[in-house]
């Protein structure tokens, strides 16, 4: 079974290499599951990133099991997970004890501003990257920008702008979108 | 998840509150989700290696059985136009989700109390050759990452 193998070892890679959140994979998984083995396009990613944000856990092995699971169904979705929560399991283990008597020292607070820094840049280039397939005409666009505004001005939760882009959308799909494909009344 | 691990940890008496808190520091180091990384500790200092294996499933299996239901659901609908629908808005809604994720540590990272105008120029610097390496060159972010950690080093 190479590919639950692959699958495995995809997304050992991403846990291993997760800093700061569970929104900093998001490059990762485009990387690694988009481009470089073509397992899933990117539009898909998103829809399963959407769903993994309505699912109570962390959002990091909620995005896996669903990625996992269109990928090779069950299976995939056991090796996915696995892969992602073995790396931090692996190092709490061995490292834990070493890491809270000398964890508290410079060397170790420098390497990680530097890579929070990183963290920003990929996460913006994964959105540039995103914009093209999810933002495909003036609707979704003023979607897009409603749930920016509602986000950071009313400060709702992110699972409410979720189910009100999806409301939004699916009325505007059936009204116009429908009706447009069919060539008349949907 | 943080509160509800502190409440279970209280009830059960299994770490001193100075204890909790080096944990809580120490998950936000080590990569993946704080609260795998906090049950894995938790449980090995409560029973060993598989107080951590106990915990750590225990941590995952729930989201786990639910991301299965709700995928075999999904996926039976998938070219329902219900649903292409509800996707077509929800997309646009996950970009502007993700852009604040971005805007949200950016400005963690990037304001800074002591430096010049307000702003962390060397961590502006390693971020903008950091973008420019991964959208110009194309170049792979666990790359990127392990760079950046030995330019945080070098630069600070």
């Amino acid at each position: 079974m190479r590919i639950l193998w692959e699958l495995f070892i995809t997304f050992f890679k991403i846990g291993a290499f997760t800093f700061g959140g569970g929104y900093a994979m998001i490059p990762l998984i485009q990387t690694e599951v988009c481009y470089n083995k073509n397992w899933v396009k990117e539009e898909d990613i998103v829809d399963l990133l959407a769903l993994a944000q309505t699912v109570p856990g962390a959002i990091a092995v909620n995005a896996s099991t669903f990625i996992g699971y269109r990928i090779f169904g069950f299976r995939g979705a056991l090796a996915a997970t696995l892969g992602v929560v073995l790396p931090s399991f692996l190092i709490i283990l061995s490292l834990a004890g070493l890491l809270i008597k000398y964890g508290d020292n410079q060397l170790l607070e420098k390497m990680f501003t530097g890579i929070r820094a990183v963290v920003v840049s990929l996460i913006m280039a994964a959105v540039i990257k995103l914009y093209r397939p999810c933002i495909i005409d003036h609707w979704t666009l003023i979607i897009a920008v409603a749930a920016l505004f509602a986000l950071i001005i009313f400060n709702i939760h992110p699972i409410i702008a979720i189910i009100g882009g999806g409301a939004a959308g699916y009325v505007i799909y059936m009204k116009y979108i429908v009706n447009y494909e069919c060539g008349g009344k949907g | 998840m943080i509160p509800l691990i502190q409440k279970e940890i209280e009830v059960n008496n299994w770490l001193t509150a100075q204890q909790f808190i080096d944990i809580i520091a120490v998950a936000e180091t080590t990569p993946g989700p704080i609260a795998v990384n906090s049950a894995t500790f938790v449980g090995f200092k409560v029973a060993g290696f598989y107080g951590s294996l106990v915990s750590t499933i225990g941590v995952v299996f729930p989201t786990f059985i639910i991301v299965l239901l709700l995928s075999k659901a999904v996926n039976k609908f998938n070219s329902h136009p219900v649903m292409r629908g509800l996707l077509y808005g929800i997309r646009p809604v996950v970009v502007s989700l993700i852009l604040l994720a971005a805007i949200f540590v950016g400005k963690t990272v990037l304001i800074s109390a002591t430096g010049f105008m307000g702003l962390d120029w060397i961590s502006i610097l390693i971020a903008g050759a950091a973008f420019i390496g991964v959208y110009k060159f194309k170049l792979h972010p666990i790359l990127l990452i392990v760079l950046a950690a030995i330019s945080g080093v070098i630069l600070y």
